[in-house]
């Protein structure tokens, strides 16, 4: 591989892989510190407010490291991909616009006053500061999908004379069927992941037996939330996103699932190791003819194997897209399962006493946050060789004026400064748990 | 459809160095006015609830540029690779200054904080002064639309130029004081008492500085670039812009003397308008001049998106700008006035 290529594919993997932990966070928050709000308004309980004031704080940490690490993001499409803005700019220029033009400017704009303004507003207008804090990342959350779907997906769009793809149908692009249940899936994740750092949280309370109200609440809100989405999660959400990677990009699939020969009846392999060389599975554990029924409804069904694919339009990393997408499919069952064990235990009352439970829900932490990241890297690397399916490839798409060297300077930079920054949220983060949600730390500037 | 999206950058950028512009401003007098603990969250909280929206205006600037232009924007962001890159670690940092200094209560956490505002807002204006003089002088642009420019060479205005050259440096320093006169109004506007005395007398004591580079800055470009009288000479309304720049300059002094505080810094964000109206008047239609041969300039029409997504944008854009500006309307209405500190927060 051209080493130009490796670096910058690595530079842009690597800022969107870090950027992504924290919107995952922030997107799923907004919408649990809406439900928060939406209690004590109804309740007019303060104990809800006060919980909501305690997931703001977090909240606006994980946002401020979202923004200055997504700033990047967008600069890194002229940057690192010059090539490829050139080609896909007048398509995809739209929805990157859009999202600067109607997500970002409502997002900082109510954030501040969400954070910071809660005593100049109603209680009512305080709650739409919320929610437009939770519709703005939302939007912002679509305008990148939609972005992302054209590239894995491209409609809507004709060639120039100079090569290049150029907007022909808005709607077509907007309203790509791809993008939304990508959006469906990706936010439904997002959700997960804010639920299970609630629950996480007030389980860890719970268990230390510090703010005892507060955890409980923490731990109903979050199971609750956790339970509802890591089953749409799985459907309708990640069932409509796997038939869209059937029938558009087969051979993504058979990556996936490293399915190296074409057969009917195909079987789903639940763990195993992909043996390329040999072009089989060591010690697989499998599920008879899962596979052909999961994707087409019927048990027979033919599924397309990598052999019907010339080679060199093989996804380049089969074994990250194949373990990947088994480390999403893998923890998104395992979140189900215990968001049903709680959500069971909650409604039968007994789950604040039972400490194994508790002690489940908080180690839980991290995984939902590895769960996403693992299915952006099924979906990218399923993509590849292509950058945008079918028309550009990735090693066309990079700036070829920007050397190797001059790659590796600002990736190594941005890996010393994303490592103080990771430091610099866990430890904010830890000090805002510990002091807990009781007392009203102002939150100033 | 080509100049009007032109013409649509052309202001969101303005927007964004005037609005970005106060705080950025704001933090480089910072360590110079603020000398208690009070002082220095007076000035934090003078900007702490519009600094992102701000900056929001950069990357919705730099989104529309993407979608308008892209020739232009994959050629000059990869041509100004390692600058670009600098500034967004610039960003960051000057994020975390602002963002992270109150969630700990300890001197030294501050003092690191505050510096990095400080030393952040302070590069910042610095490289986006030199990005306005990469722009007016013209970069290496090869036939294929593409370019990268070395940090530095020989610091010399030739074909084959640095980002940084004698030019690209006075117009960072221009920068620098201009917008430390902008976010010193900015300070005055919103403080009071002994801070708003010092940043009133910092932005007086500043004042002639930025007379003195305002006309160097305008012979220099008429040496480096002659050219660029064309469009000023083809259409002679051009010249009312530079009447504009002198006039909100002088009226900038006037009204800081006479105590008029939002006038002042009204003057100062019409005279930064001003400035960079002046320029974008003079490279029309131009976008990126080639300093190699002036055949491989990136001008509107060889740049542009195709015309039906030009066409379609129109509509959004409206929709998109309208909500934007009655947000702002809205949360600095919200925020207006002196800063106090006491009864803010929860």
């Amino acid at each position: 591989m051209d080493s130009a290529l490796l670096i910058h594919r690595l530079h842009f993997a690597f800022t969107a892989t870090f950027h992504y932990l924290f919107p995952q966070l922030t997107m799923g928050l907004a919408l649990l510190i809406v439900i928060l709000k939406t209690q004590a308004l109804r309740h007019n309980d303060e104990m809800y407010n006060r919980s909501a004031r305690f997931w703001a704080r977090i909240f606006g940490i994980s946002f401020v490291m979202g923004v200055v690490t997504g700033i990047p993001m967008e600069f890194q499409f002229g940057t690192n991909w010059s090539h490829f803005s050139r080609f896909a700019g007048g398509v995809i220029g739209q929805t990157l616009a859009m999202e600067g033009m109607f997500a970002f400017f409502l997002e900082s704009a109510f954030l501040g006053l969400f954070l910071f303004g809660e005593k100049r507003l109603t209680p009512k207008a305080h709650w739409w500061s919320a929610f437009a804090v939770f519709a703005g990342s939302w939007l912002s959350g679509f305008f990148i999908i939609a972005t992302d779907a054209w590239m894995q997906h491209p409609v809507g769009y004709e060639r120039a004379p100079d090569g290049s793809a150029q907007l022909s149908s808005f709607w077509d692009l907007v309203l790509n069927p791809w993008a939304w249940w990508q959006y469906a899936h990706n936010m439904s994740g997002a959700v997960i992941t804010g639920a299970f750092v609630m629950a996480s949280v007030g389980a860890f309370y719970l268990l230390w037996g510090q703010h005892f109200d507060y955890g409980r609440i923490f731990v109903r809100v979050g199971v609750t939330t956790a339970l509802i989405f890591s089953v749409l999660q799985l459907f309708p959400t990640g069932d409509g996103q796997g038939k869209m990677v059937a029938e558009h990009q087969p051979v993504t699939l058979a990556a996936m699932e490293a399915l190296f020969d074409s057969q009917p009846g195909a079987s789903l392999v639940i763990i195993g190791q992909p043996n390329i060389p040999e072009r089989k599975i060591d010690n697989p554990i499998v599920v008879p003819k899962a596979l052909s029924f999961l994707t087409y409804r019927a048990w027979e069904a033919e599924v397309k194997g990598l052999n019907a694919f010339p080679e060199q339009l093989w996804p380049d990393n089969i074994l990250l897209v194949y373990y990947s997408y088994h480390i999403m499919v893998g923890l998104g069952t395992i979140f189900i399962a215990v968001a049903l064990l709680a959500g069971l235990l909650l409604w039968q009352g007994k789950l604040f006493d039972s400490r194994w439970m508790l002690w489940v829900l908080m180690i839980s932490l991290p995984f939902p946050f590895i769960a996403n990241t693992a299915g952006w890297i099924t979906a990218e690397l399923g993509r590849q060789p292509w950058l945008v399916y079918g028309l550009m490839m990735t090693r066309d798409g990079y700036s070829k004026t920007v050397s190797a060297g001059n790659g590796a300077f600002t990736l190594l930079g941005f890996m010393g400064m994303y490592t103080v920054l990771g430091i610099l949220f866990l430890f904010l983060v830890r000090r805002e748990i510990e002091h807990g949600p009781a007392v009203d730390r102002s939150l100033t500037h | 459809m080509e100049t009007v999206w032109f013409c649509i950058v052309a202001v969101m950028i303005a927007a964004y160095v005037v609005l970005d512009g106060f705080d950025l401003g704001a933090g480089i007098v910072f360590p110079f006015v603020a000398r208690t603990a009070e002082d220095r969250r007076c000035v934090i909280r003078s900007i702490g609830p519009v600094w992102d929206g701000n900056e929001v205006w950069l990357l919705a600037a730099g989104g529309t540029l993407y979608f308008a232009f892209p020739q232009l924007y994959a050629s000059a962001f990869s041509g100004f690779y390692l600058p670009l890159m600098m500034v967004l670690w610039l960003l960051m940092l000057r994020g975390l200054g602002i963002e992270l200094r109150t969630h700990v209560e300890n001197v030294v956490w501050q003092k690191f904080f505050d510096s990095l505002f400080f030393l952040a807002s302070a590069m910042l204006a610095i490289f986006f002064g030199a990005a306005l003089g990469n722009v007016i002088r013209g970069v290496p642009l090869g036939q294929d639309g593409y370019f990268f420019e070395a940090l530095w060479t020989d610091f010399r205005v030739g074909p084959n130029p640095g980002i940084l050259d004698w030019y690209t440096v006075m117009a960072g320093v221009v920068a620098l004081v201009t917008l430390t006169a902008h976010g010193a109004l900015y300070l005055v506007l919103k403080t009071e008492g002994e801070l708003a005395q010092r940043t009133k007398k910092l932005a007086l004591g500043i004042w002639p500085v930025q007379v003195f580079l305002t006309l160097v800055s305008l012979a220099c470009t008429w040496f480096v670039r002659p050219e660029l009288k064309a469009n000023y000479l083809h259409y002679p309304i051009g010249f009312v812009i530079p009447v504009v720049v002198f006039v909100s300059l002088f009226l900038m002094r006037q009204w800081t003397v006479k105590g008029r505080e939002l006038n002042a810094f009204l003057a100062s964000a019409i005279y930064i308008t001003g400035l960079l109206v002046g320029a974008v008047f003079a490279l029309y239609p131009v976008v990126l001049p080639a300093s190699t041969n002036p055949a491989y300039s990136l001008t509107i029409h060889n740049s542009a998106a195709g015309h039906h997504g030009l066409t379609v944008g129109i509509v959004w854009w409206l929709i998109g700008v309208t909500l934007a500006i009655g947000y702002f309307f809205f949360i600095y209405s919200m925020f207006k006035g002196k800063v106090r500190l006491e009864g803010e927060g929860y």
